[in-house]
Protein backbone atom coordinates (compact mmCIF):
# COMPACT_ATOMS: atom_id res chain seq x y z
CA UNK A 1 0.00 0.00 0.00
CA UNK A 2 2.55 2.07 0.65
CA UNK A 3 5.27 1.27 -2.30
CA UNK A 4 5.93 4.53 -4.89
CA UNK A 5 5.87 2.26 -7.36
CA UNK A 6 4.12 -1.69 -8.17
CA UNK A 7 6.88 -3.80 -10.57
CA UNK A 8 3.54 -5.29 -11.28
CA UNK A 9 1.88 -2.62 -12.61
CA UNK A 10 5.18 -1.52 -14.52
CA UNK A 11 5.22 -5.46 -16.01
CA UNK A 12 2.00 -5.17 -17.79
CA UNK A 13 2.72 -1.62 -18.23
CA UNK A 14 5.72 -3.22 -20.34
CA UNK A 15 3.73 -6.01 -22.40
CA UNK A 16 0.84 -3.51 -22.85
CA UNK A 17 3.30 -0.95 -24.85
CA UNK A 18 5.13 -3.85 -26.69
CA UNK A 19 2.02 -6.64 -27.18
CA UNK A 20 0.88 -4.13 -29.49
CA UNK A 21 1.24 -3.86 -32.77
CA UNK A 22 1.98 -0.11 -32.78
CA UNK A 23 4.83 -0.48 -30.38
CA UNK A 24 6.73 -1.24 -33.78
CA UNK A 25 6.41 2.41 -34.72
CA UNK A 26 8.50 3.14 -31.32
CA UNK A 27 11.52 1.19 -32.84
CA UNK A 28 10.98 3.04 -36.16
CA UNK A 29 11.38 6.55 -35.35
CA UNK A 30 14.64 6.63 -33.98
CA UNK A 31 15.49 4.53 -36.22
CA UNK A 32 14.77 7.75 -39.11
CA UNK A 33 16.65 10.10 -36.84
CA UNK A 34 19.83 7.87 -36.82
CA UNK A 35 19.39 7.21 -40.70
CA UNK A 36 18.82 10.78 -41.81
CA UNK A 37 21.66 11.91 -39.14
CA UNK A 38 23.88 9.77 -41.33
CA UNK A 39 22.62 10.48 -44.64
CA UNK A 40 23.11 14.52 -43.73
CA UNK A 41 26.23 14.06 -42.28
CA UNK A 42 27.54 12.06 -45.50
CA UNK A 43 25.89 14.55 -47.40
CA UNK A 44 27.23 17.86 -46.06
CA UNK A 45 30.13 16.56 -43.37
CA UNK A 46 30.79 18.16 -40.14
CA UNK A 47 28.34 21.00 -40.47
CA UNK A 48 26.87 22.61 -37.07
CA UNK A 49 24.35 24.19 -38.37
CA UNK A 50 22.59 21.47 -40.45
CA UNK A 51 23.40 19.24 -37.62
CA UNK A 52 21.35 21.91 -35.50
CA UNK A 53 18.71 21.57 -37.26
CA UNK A 54 18.72 17.95 -37.85
CA UNK A 55 18.84 17.51 -33.94
CA UNK A 56 16.28 20.26 -33.54
CA UNK A 57 13.55 19.60 -36.06
CA UNK A 58 13.19 16.28 -36.27
CA UNK A 59 14.64 15.02 -32.93
CA UNK A 60 13.47 17.62 -30.57
CA UNK A 61 10.51 18.59 -32.61
CA UNK A 62 9.46 15.47 -33.97
CA UNK A 63 10.91 12.37 -32.13
CA UNK A 64 10.96 12.74 -28.88
CA UNK A 65 7.41 13.62 -28.16
CA UNK A 66 5.88 11.17 -31.05
CA UNK A 67 7.42 8.42 -28.73
CA UNK A 68 6.24 10.35 -25.73
CA UNK A 69 2.72 9.88 -27.08
CA UNK A 70 2.85 6.19 -28.80
CA UNK A 71 4.18 5.10 -25.48
CA UNK A 72 2.28 6.74 -22.86
CA UNK A 73 -1.36 6.52 -24.65
CA UNK A 74 -0.30 2.98 -25.32
CA UNK A 75 0.13 2.44 -21.42
CA UNK A 76 -2.91 4.37 -20.30
CA UNK A 77 -6.10 4.47 -23.32
CA UNK A 78 -6.35 0.65 -23.94
CA UNK A 79 -6.64 -0.29 -20.66
CA UNK A 80 -9.20 2.73 -20.13
CA UNK A 81 -11.27 2.50 -23.61
CA UNK A 82 -11.84 -1.50 -23.08
CA UNK A 83 -12.43 -0.89 -19.12
CA UNK A 84 -9.91 -3.89 -18.15
CA UNK A 85 -8.25 -0.72 -16.06
CA UNK A 86 -10.80 -1.72 -13.62
CA UNK A 87 -8.49 -4.99 -12.82
CA UNK A 88 -5.75 -2.52 -11.25
CA UNK A 89 -7.64 0.19 -10.19
CA UNK A 90 -10.00 -2.23 -7.86
CA UNK A 91 -6.91 -3.57 -5.33
CA UNK A 92 -5.74 -1.65 -2.38
CA UNK A 93 -2.95 -0.06 -4.57
CA UNK A 94 -2.26 4.17 -3.96
CA UNK A 95 -3.32 5.52 -7.55
CA UNK A 96 -0.18 7.62 -7.54
CA UNK A 97 1.70 4.46 -7.72
CA UNK A 98 -0.50 3.29 -10.36
CA UNK A 99 0.37 6.06 -12.06
CA UNK A 100 3.79 6.59 -11.26
CA UNK A 101 4.53 2.87 -12.30
CA UNK A 102 3.16 3.14 -15.72
CA UNK A 103 4.96 6.53 -16.40
CA UNK A 104 8.39 5.00 -15.46
CA UNK A 105 7.58 2.31 -18.53
CA UNK A 106 6.80 5.70 -20.44
CA UNK A 107 9.76 7.29 -19.28
CA UNK A 108 12.21 4.36 -20.02
CA UNK A 109 10.43 4.11 -23.71
CA UNK A 110 11.23 8.06 -24.18
CA UNK A 111 15.31 7.59 -23.16
CA UNK A 112 15.41 4.53 -24.87
CA UNK A 113 13.98 5.41 -28.27
CA UNK A 114 14.09 9.20 -28.04
CA UNK A 115 17.28 10.22 -25.69
CA UNK A 116 19.54 7.55 -26.73
CA UNK A 117 18.80 7.78 -30.26
CA UNK A 118 19.43 11.53 -30.26
CA UNK A 119 22.58 11.19 -28.49
CA UNK A 120 23.80 8.41 -31.09
CA UNK A 121 22.83 11.09 -33.63
CA UNK A 122 24.29 14.02 -32.23
CA UNK A 123 27.70 12.27 -32.24
CA UNK A 124 27.18 10.89 -36.00
CA UNK A 125 26.43 14.43 -36.83
CA UNK A 126 29.46 15.96 -35.36
CA UNK A 127 31.74 13.45 -33.57
CA UNK A 128 34.46 16.01 -33.04
CA UNK A 129 32.50 17.71 -30.37
CA UNK A 130 30.61 15.16 -27.99
CA UNK A 131 28.55 17.81 -26.15
CA UNK A 132 26.78 18.68 -29.11
CA UNK A 133 24.98 15.34 -29.07
CA UNK A 134 24.70 15.42 -25.10
CA UNK A 135 22.97 18.49 -24.85
CA UNK A 136 20.42 17.69 -27.38
CA UNK A 137 19.87 14.76 -25.50
CA UNK A 138 19.42 16.37 -22.26
CA UNK A 139 17.04 18.68 -23.84
CA UNK A 140 14.96 15.67 -25.09
CA UNK A 141 15.32 13.76 -21.35
CA UNK A 142 13.33 17.01 -20.32
CA UNK A 143 11.43 17.44 -22.95
CA UNK A 144 10.87 13.12 -22.89
CA UNK A 145 9.46 13.73 -19.33
CA UNK A 146 7.09 16.55 -19.61
CA UNK A 147 5.22 15.41 -22.60
CA UNK A 148 4.98 11.84 -20.92
CA UNK A 149 3.14 13.06 -17.85
CA UNK A 150 1.18 15.58 -19.92
CA UNK A 151 -0.15 12.68 -22.84
CA UNK A 152 -0.98 10.29 -19.25
CA UNK A 153 -3.04 13.29 -17.87
CA UNK A 154 -4.75 13.82 -21.47
CA UNK A 155 -5.17 9.65 -21.79
CA UNK A 156 -7.29 9.74 -18.33
CA UNK A 157 -9.25 13.11 -19.40
CA UNK A 158 -10.35 12.02 -22.89
CA UNK A 159 -10.68 8.92 -25.10
CA UNK A 160 -9.52 10.84 -27.74
CA UNK A 161 -6.17 11.68 -26.42
CA UNK A 162 -3.91 10.45 -29.50
CA UNK A 163 -6.18 13.24 -31.55
CA UNK A 164 -5.53 15.74 -29.39
CA UNK A 165 -2.03 14.89 -28.61
CA UNK A 166 -1.32 15.04 -32.14
CA UNK A 167 -3.09 18.30 -32.36
CA UNK A 168 -2.00 19.58 -29.34
CA UNK A 169 1.62 18.74 -30.60
CA UNK A 170 1.31 20.68 -34.44
CA UNK A 171 -1.30 23.23 -33.41
CA UNK A 172 0.55 24.95 -30.31
CA UNK A 173 3.71 23.24 -30.28
CA UNK A 174 4.63 23.49 -34.01
CA UNK A 175 2.73 26.18 -35.38
CA UNK A 176 2.02 28.86 -32.99
CA UNK A 177 5.19 28.01 -31.33
CA UNK A 178 6.62 29.30 -34.31
CA UNK A 179 4.63 32.04 -34.76
CA UNK A 180 3.87 33.75 -31.65
CA UNK A 181 6.57 34.24 -29.81
CA UNK A 182 5.02 34.03 -26.09
CA UNK A 183 4.43 30.40 -26.46
CA UNK A 184 8.13 29.59 -25.70
CA UNK A 185 7.19 30.51 -21.96
CA UNK A 186 4.32 27.76 -22.25
CA UNK A 187 6.15 25.15 -24.63
CA UNK A 188 7.51 21.76 -23.61
CA UNK A 189 9.11 21.73 -27.09
CA UNK A 190 10.65 25.42 -26.52
CA UNK A 191 12.11 24.10 -23.06
CA UNK A 192 13.83 21.16 -24.13
CA UNK A 193 15.63 23.29 -26.62
CA UNK A 194 16.57 25.33 -23.72
CA UNK A 195 17.84 23.30 -21.99
CA UNK A 196 19.47 21.86 -24.50
CA UNK A 197 21.32 25.08 -25.49
CA UNK A 198 24.21 25.36 -22.43
CA UNK A 199 25.16 22.03 -23.34
CA UNK A 200 25.58 21.72 -26.82
CA UNK A 201 26.83 25.36 -27.23
CA UNK A 202 23.90 26.37 -29.66
CA UNK A 203 21.66 28.50 -29.72
CA UNK A 204 18.01 27.70 -30.75
CA UNK A 205 15.65 29.69 -28.56
CA UNK A 206 15.25 33.64 -28.16
CA UNK A 207 14.89 35.07 -24.83
CA UNK A 208 14.52 32.03 -22.57
CA UNK A 209 16.67 30.65 -19.97
CA UNK A 210 17.49 27.27 -19.12
CA UNK A 211 17.05 27.82 -15.55
CA UNK A 212 13.72 28.80 -16.55
CA UNK A 213 12.98 25.63 -18.23
CA UNK A 214 14.34 23.02 -16.21
CA UNK A 215 11.67 24.74 -13.23
CA UNK A 216 9.04 24.50 -15.52
CA UNK A 217 9.50 21.01 -16.89
CA UNK A 218 9.25 19.72 -13.17
CA UNK A 219 6.20 21.95 -12.36
CA UNK A 220 4.75 20.14 -15.47
CA UNK A 221 5.87 16.88 -14.50
CA UNK A 222 4.58 16.91 -10.52
CA UNK A 223 1.66 18.53 -11.16
CA UNK A 224 0.91 16.64 -14.09
CA UNK A 225 1.77 13.27 -12.60
CA UNK A 226 -0.68 14.84 -8.99
CA UNK A 227 -3.35 15.55 -11.49
CA UNK A 228 -3.20 11.99 -13.29
CA UNK A 229 -3.90 10.07 -9.86
CA UNK A 230 -6.37 12.07 -8.88
CA UNK A 231 -8.22 11.88 -11.83
CA UNK A 232 -8.20 8.22 -11.88
CA UNK A 233 -8.81 7.91 -8.43
CA UNK A 234 -12.30 9.29 -9.27
CA UNK A 235 -12.32 6.82 -12.64
CA UNK A 236 -16.14 6.17 -13.30
CA UNK A 237 -16.46 2.28 -14.60
CA UNK A 238 -19.59 2.54 -15.88
CA UNK A 239 -21.35 0.02 -18.11
CA UNK A 240 -23.38 0.09 -21.25
CA UNK A 241 -26.27 1.65 -19.69
CA UNK B 1 -20.65 -9.47 9.54
CA UNK B 2 -20.23 -7.40 6.45
CA UNK B 3 -23.14 -5.51 5.09
CA UNK B 4 -22.82 -2.97 2.00
CA UNK B 5 -25.83 -0.01 2.79
CA UNK B 6 -27.33 2.18 0.68
CA UNK B 7 -28.74 5.14 1.89
CA UNK B 8 -31.50 7.04 -0.41
CA UNK B 9 -28.81 6.33 -3.30
CA UNK B 10 -29.32 8.38 -6.78
CA UNK B 11 -27.16 8.50 -9.90
CA UNK B 12 -28.04 10.82 -12.74
CA UNK B 13 -26.05 10.98 -15.56
CA UNK B 14 -26.67 14.80 -17.09
CA UNK B 15 -30.69 14.95 -17.50
CA UNK B 16 -30.78 11.25 -16.97
CA UNK B 17 -31.62 9.25 -13.89
CA UNK B 18 -30.14 6.14 -13.86
CA UNK B 19 -30.56 5.02 -10.34
CA UNK B 20 -33.55 6.61 -8.50
CA UNK B 21 -33.41 7.24 -4.79
CA UNK B 22 -32.37 3.19 -3.75
CA UNK B 23 -31.85 2.45 -0.21
CA UNK B 24 -30.64 -1.40 0.67
CA UNK B 25 -28.49 -3.81 2.48
CA UNK B 26 -26.96 -6.40 1.25
CA UNK B 27 -25.93 -9.05 4.22
CA UNK B 28 -23.88 -11.97 4.22
CA UNK B 29 -25.50 -14.81 2.12
CA UNK B 30 -26.10 -14.41 -1.39
CA UNK B 31 -27.59 -11.52 -3.02
CA UNK B 32 -29.38 -11.75 -6.31
CA UNK B 33 -30.37 -8.22 -8.29
CA UNK B 34 -32.76 -8.78 -10.39
CA UNK B 35 -34.16 -6.08 -13.38
CA UNK B 36 -34.24 -5.84 -16.99
CA UNK B 37 -31.58 -4.57 -19.27
CA UNK B 38 -30.94 -1.02 -18.68
CA UNK B 39 -32.74 -0.68 -15.49
CA UNK B 40 -29.75 0.45 -13.18
CA UNK B 41 -27.66 -2.74 -12.56
CA UNK B 42 -24.57 -1.89 -13.48
CA UNK B 43 -24.70 1.42 -12.02
CA UNK B 44 -25.65 -0.03 -8.95
CA UNK B 45 -22.90 -2.43 -9.25
CA UNK B 46 -20.49 0.54 -9.77
CA UNK B 47 -21.32 2.64 -6.76
CA UNK B 48 -21.45 -0.64 -4.55
CA UNK B 49 -17.68 -1.29 -6.01
CA UNK B 50 -16.21 2.08 -5.59
CA UNK B 51 -16.42 3.11 -9.21
CA UNK B 52 -19.23 6.10 -9.82
CA UNK B 53 -19.90 8.46 -6.90
CA UNK B 54 -23.23 8.76 -5.73
CA UNK B 55 -25.12 12.02 -6.89
CA UNK B 56 -27.11 12.23 -3.85
CA UNK B 57 -27.11 9.68 -0.66
CA UNK B 58 -24.03 7.48 0.76
CA UNK B 59 -23.02 3.73 -0.15
CA UNK B 60 -20.89 2.37 2.35
CA UNK B 61 -19.51 -0.98 3.40
CA UNK B 62 -19.37 -1.65 7.09
CA UNK B 63 -19.76 2.56 7.70
CA UNK B 64 -16.55 3.08 5.31
CA UNK B 65 -17.25 4.79 2.06
CA UNK B 66 -16.51 2.83 -1.23
CA UNK B 67 -15.93 6.22 -3.16
CA UNK B 68 -11.96 7.03 -3.38
CA UNK B 69 -11.40 4.72 -0.71
CA UNK B 70 -9.05 2.05 -2.36
CA UNK B 71 -8.37 0.35 0.64
CA UNK B 72 -11.76 -0.96 0.56
CA UNK B 73 -10.54 -3.04 -2.02
CA UNK B 74 -8.62 -5.54 0.61
CA UNK B 75 -12.23 -6.76 0.57
CA UNK B 76 -14.36 -6.44 -1.88
CA UNK B 77 -14.16 -8.92 -5.43
CA UNK B 78 -15.39 -7.55 -8.67
CA UNK B 79 -16.13 -8.92 -11.45
CA UNK B 80 -16.95 -6.35 -14.14
CA UNK B 81 -19.86 -7.17 -17.42
CA UNK B 82 -17.44 -5.69 -19.73
CA UNK B 83 -15.04 -9.06 -21.19
CA UNK B 84 -12.07 -6.77 -21.81
CA UNK B 85 -9.16 -8.52 -20.30
CA UNK B 86 -4.99 -8.15 -20.34
CA UNK B 87 -5.73 -10.63 -23.37
CA UNK B 88 -1.88 -10.72 -24.05
CA UNK B 89 -1.32 -12.60 -20.46
CA UNK B 90 -1.92 -16.15 -19.90
CA UNK B 91 -4.75 -16.83 -17.28
CA UNK B 92 -2.28 -17.66 -15.04
CA UNK B 93 -0.38 -14.87 -15.35
CA UNK B 94 -3.40 -12.74 -15.19
CA UNK B 95 -5.07 -13.88 -11.95
CA UNK B 96 -0.85 -13.77 -10.37
CA UNK B 97 -0.63 -10.13 -11.54
CA UNK B 98 -4.14 -9.73 -9.38
CA UNK B 99 -2.51 -11.45 -6.27
CA UNK B 100 0.48 -9.59 -6.95
CA UNK B 101 -1.74 -6.21 -6.69
CA UNK B 102 -3.29 -7.36 -3.58
CA UNK B 103 0.33 -7.46 -2.05
CA UNK B 104 -0.49 -11.21 -0.99
CA UNK B 105 2.16 -13.22 0.62
CA UNK B 106 2.63 -15.98 -2.15
CA UNK B 107 0.60 -14.88 -4.86
CA UNK B 108 1.52 -18.14 -6.88
CA UNK B 109 -0.09 -20.08 -4.18
CA UNK B 110 -2.84 -18.25 -4.20
CA UNK B 111 -3.48 -17.95 -8.05
CA UNK B 112 -3.15 -21.61 -8.46
CA UNK B 113 -6.26 -22.11 -5.75
CA UNK B 114 -8.43 -19.24 -7.37
CA UNK B 115 -7.73 -20.93 -10.71
CA UNK B 116 -8.79 -24.50 -9.78
CA UNK B 117 -11.80 -23.30 -7.80
CA UNK B 118 -13.09 -22.19 -11.35
CA UNK B 119 -11.32 -25.21 -13.13
CA UNK B 120 -9.43 -23.35 -15.06
CA UNK B 121 -6.18 -25.65 -14.27
CA UNK B 122 -6.08 -26.86 -17.88
CA UNK B 123 -5.95 -23.49 -19.49
CA UNK B 124 -4.12 -21.37 -17.59
CA UNK B 125 -0.86 -21.31 -19.38
CA UNK B 126 -2.85 -20.24 -22.79
CA UNK B 127 -3.26 -16.70 -23.65
CA UNK B 128 -6.43 -15.03 -22.74
CA UNK B 129 -7.35 -14.01 -26.42
CA UNK B 130 -7.72 -17.88 -27.11
CA UNK B 131 -10.11 -17.93 -24.08
CA UNK B 132 -13.35 -18.68 -24.91
CA UNK B 133 -16.33 -16.32 -23.57
CA UNK B 134 -17.17 -18.64 -20.42
CA UNK B 135 -13.59 -19.34 -20.17
CA UNK B 136 -13.05 -15.13 -19.60
CA UNK B 137 -15.83 -15.44 -17.22
CA UNK B 138 -14.06 -17.80 -15.16
CA UNK B 139 -11.00 -16.42 -14.76
CA UNK B 140 -12.32 -12.77 -14.50
CA UNK B 141 -14.22 -14.89 -11.39
CA UNK B 142 -10.38 -16.84 -10.35
CA UNK B 143 -8.93 -12.92 -10.16
CA UNK B 144 -12.20 -11.33 -8.31
CA UNK B 145 -11.45 -14.70 -5.74
CA UNK B 146 -7.61 -14.51 -5.33
CA UNK B 147 -7.37 -12.55 -2.19
CA UNK B 148 -10.67 -14.37 -0.68
CA UNK B 149 -12.79 -11.55 -0.27
CA UNK B 150 -15.49 -10.98 2.63
CA UNK B 151 -17.57 -8.77 -0.21
CA UNK B 152 -17.67 -10.61 -4.11
CA UNK B 153 -20.02 -8.64 -6.99
CA UNK B 154 -20.75 -10.17 -10.01
CA UNK B 155 -22.21 -7.87 -13.02
CA UNK B 156 -23.67 -10.51 -15.04
CA UNK B 157 -21.95 -13.76 -14.57
CA UNK B 158 -23.83 -15.79 -16.49
CA UNK B 159 -23.70 -14.45 -19.30
CA UNK B 160 -22.08 -16.33 -22.40
CA UNK B 161 -21.94 -19.90 -20.28
CA UNK B 162 -23.36 -23.01 -21.13
CA UNK B 163 -25.30 -25.06 -18.82
CA UNK B 164 -22.71 -27.15 -16.93
CA UNK B 165 -20.27 -24.01 -16.59
CA UNK B 166 -23.51 -21.85 -15.13
CA UNK B 167 -24.15 -24.67 -12.62
CA UNK B 168 -20.51 -25.39 -11.51
CA UNK B 169 -20.73 -21.37 -11.17
CA UNK B 170 -23.71 -21.28 -8.84
CA UNK B 171 -22.21 -24.53 -6.79
CA UNK B 172 -19.48 -21.91 -6.74
CA UNK B 173 -21.52 -19.05 -5.66
CA UNK B 174 -23.50 -21.13 -2.80
CA UNK B 175 -20.67 -22.02 -1.35
CA UNK B 176 -19.27 -18.66 -0.83
CA UNK B 177 -22.50 -17.74 0.52
CA UNK B 178 -22.29 -20.67 2.81
CA UNK B 179 -19.02 -19.67 4.21
CA UNK B 180 -20.90 -16.00 5.41
CA UNK B 181 -19.53 -14.16 2.10
CA UNK B 182 -21.95 -11.27 0.86
CA UNK B 183 -22.30 -12.35 -2.86
CA UNK B 184 -24.22 -9.86 -4.66
CA UNK B 185 -24.79 -10.93 -8.35
CA UNK B 186 -26.71 -9.28 -11.51
CA UNK B 187 -29.23 -10.75 -13.69
CA UNK B 188 -32.04 -10.28 -15.58
CA UNK B 189 -33.51 -13.80 -15.68
CA UNK B 190 -35.73 -15.04 -12.88
CA UNK B 191 -35.01 -18.27 -12.58
CA UNK B 192 -31.54 -17.51 -13.02
CA UNK B 193 -31.68 -15.77 -9.69
CA UNK B 194 -34.11 -17.77 -8.19
CA UNK B 195 -32.08 -20.76 -8.26
CA UNK B 196 -28.74 -19.13 -6.57
CA UNK B 197 -30.34 -16.87 -4.67
CA UNK B 198 -32.28 -16.32 -1.04
CA UNK B 199 -32.71 -12.68 -1.00
CA UNK B 200 -33.52 -10.59 -4.54
CA UNK B 201 -33.74 -7.52 -5.36
CA UNK B 202 -35.70 -6.14 -8.17
CA UNK B 203 -34.83 -2.59 -9.85
CA UNK B 204 -36.84 -1.46 -12.95
CA UNK B 205 -36.17 1.84 -14.61
CA UNK B 206 -33.44 3.04 -11.79
CA UNK B 207 -36.54 1.93 -9.20
CA UNK B 208 -35.77 -0.52 -5.81
CA UNK B 209 -39.10 -2.65 -7.44
CA UNK B 210 -39.15 -5.09 -4.72
CA UNK B 211 -37.32 -6.26 -1.99
CA UNK B 212 -37.61 -9.86 -0.29
CA UNK B 213 -36.85 -13.38 -0.38
CA UNK B 214 -37.69 -15.54 -3.98
CA UNK B 215 -41.08 -16.48 -2.85
CA UNK B 216 -42.39 -13.06 -2.32
CA UNK B 217 -40.73 -12.58 -5.46
CA UNK B 218 -41.98 -15.17 -7.64
CA UNK B 219 -45.50 -14.41 -6.55
CA UNK B 220 -45.57 -11.04 -7.17
CA UNK B 221 -44.65 -11.62 -10.51
CA UNK B 222 -46.62 -14.82 -11.17
CA UNK B 223 -49.71 -13.48 -9.56
CA UNK B 224 -50.25 -10.79 -11.91
CA UNK B 225 -53.49 -10.44 -14.06
CA UNK B 226 -52.27 -12.25 -17.80
CA UNK B 227 -53.38 -11.26 -21.14
CA UNK B 228 -54.50 -13.76 -23.83
CA UNK B 229 -55.16 -13.55 -27.04
CA UNK B 230 -57.10 -16.29 -28.30
CA UNK B 231 -58.66 -17.37 -31.79
CA UNK B 232 -61.74 -19.43 -31.82
CA UNK B 233 -63.92 -21.16 -34.23
CA UNK B 234 -66.80 -19.14 -32.27
CA UNK B 235 -65.55 -16.39 -30.58
CA UNK B 236 -68.80 -15.17 -29.03
CA UNK B 237 -69.80 -18.63 -27.25
CA UNK B 238 -66.41 -19.36 -26.20
CA UNK B 239 -66.35 -15.11 -24.51
CA UNK B 240 -69.19 -15.28 -22.98
CA UNK B 241 -68.77 -18.39 -20.93
CA UNK B 242 -65.40 -17.22 -19.63
CA UNK B 243 -66.77 -14.33 -18.33
CA UNK B 244 -69.31 -16.52 -16.37
CA UNK B 245 -66.08 -17.97 -14.15
CA UNK B 246 -64.41 -16.14 -11.15
CA UNK B 247 -60.55 -16.36 -12.73
CA UNK B 248 -61.67 -14.15 -15.81
CA UNK B 249 -61.53 -10.55 -15.35
CA UNK B 250 -62.54 -8.98 -18.52
CA UNK B 251 -63.29 -10.48 -21.98
CA UNK B 252 -63.53 -8.27 -24.81
CA UNK B 253 -63.96 -9.06 -28.74
CA UNK B 254 -61.80 -7.72 -31.16
CA UNK B 255 -63.01 -6.12 -33.92
CA UNK B 256 -59.99 -8.24 -36.23
CA UNK B 257 -61.52 -11.44 -34.67
CA UNK B 258 -60.26 -13.35 -31.62
CA UNK B 259 -60.67 -12.63 -28.16
CA UNK B 260 -58.93 -10.45 -25.66
CA UNK B 261 -59.00 -12.06 -22.13
CA UNK B 262 -57.63 -10.94 -18.60
CA UNK B 263 -57.09 -13.41 -16.50
CA UNK B 264 -56.52 -12.96 -12.63
CA UNK B 265 -55.78 -16.45 -11.33
CA UNK B 266 -53.54 -18.02 -13.76
CA UNK B 267 -53.24 -21.72 -13.11
CA UNK B 268 -56.96 -21.62 -12.70
CA UNK B 269 -57.80 -19.89 -15.74
CA UNK B 270 -55.37 -22.55 -17.72
CA UNK B 271 -57.79 -25.56 -16.14
CA UNK B 272 -60.87 -23.67 -17.32
CA UNK B 273 -60.06 -22.77 -20.77
CA UNK B 274 -59.71 -25.56 -22.47
CA UNK B 275 -63.29 -27.42 -20.32
CA UNK B 276 -65.01 -24.40 -21.18
CA UNK B 277 -64.32 -25.54 -24.78
CA UNK B 278 -64.58 -28.41 -25.05
CA UNK B 279 -68.02 -28.47 -23.03
CA UNK B 280 -69.53 -25.87 -26.25
CA UNK B 281 -67.31 -27.66 -28.86
CA UNK B 282 -65.53 -24.45 -29.58
CA UNK B 283 -62.45 -25.10 -31.10
CA UNK B 284 -58.97 -23.00 -29.88
CA UNK B 285 -57.50 -22.06 -32.64
CA UNK B 286 -54.87 -19.90 -31.21
CA UNK B 287 -53.77 -19.37 -27.57
CA UNK B 288 -51.10 -16.73 -27.09
CA UNK B 289 -50.17 -14.63 -23.75
CA UNK B 290 -49.50 -10.89 -24.96
CA UNK B 291 -47.31 -9.79 -22.34
CA UNK B 292 -45.26 -12.53 -21.38
CA UNK B 293 -42.20 -10.73 -21.83
CA UNK B 294 -40.34 -9.91 -19.19
CA UNK B 295 -40.93 -6.46 -18.98
CA UNK B 296 -44.01 -6.15 -18.76
CA UNK B 297 -43.35 -8.35 -15.64
CA UNK B 298 -41.39 -5.68 -14.53
CA UNK B 299 -43.43 -3.10 -15.66
CA UNK B 300 -46.24 -4.53 -13.56
CA UNK B 301 -44.45 -4.76 -10.20
CA UNK B 302 -43.57 -1.01 -10.66
CA UNK B 303 -47.20 0.28 -11.61
CA UNK B 304 -48.55 2.62 -9.33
Amino acid sequence: MSAVLSPTVSRLGVRSVFGRRRGVLLYVLPVVLVGLAALVRGLVGDDLLAAQHTLQGLGLVVVVPLVALLATTGLFSPEIDDGSIAYLLAKPVRRHTIVLSKLVVAWGCAVAFGVVPVLVAGLVLRPSDPAFGLGFALGALAGGLAYCVLFALLSVLSRHAVIIGLVYLLIWESLLGGLLDGVRWLSVGRWSQAIAEPVADVSLVDKLGAGYSVVATLVVVVIGTWLTSRRLRAFNLTGDE
Amino acid sequence: MTSLVLEHVSRWFRNVVAVNDMSMTIGPGITGLLGPNGAGKSTLIALMSGFLAPSAGSVTLDGEPLWRNESVYRRIGLVPEREALFDYLTGRQFVVANAELHGLVDPGAAAAAAVALVEMTDAQDRAISTYSKGMRQRIKMASALVHEPEVLLLDEPFNGMDPRQRLHLMDLLRAMGAEGRTVLFSSHILEEVEQVARQIEVVVAGRHAASGDFGAIRRLMTDRPNRFVIRTSDDRVLASVLLADPSVRGVRLRSEGGIEVEASDFGRFSEVLPRAAREHRVRLLEVSPTDESLESVFAYLVAP
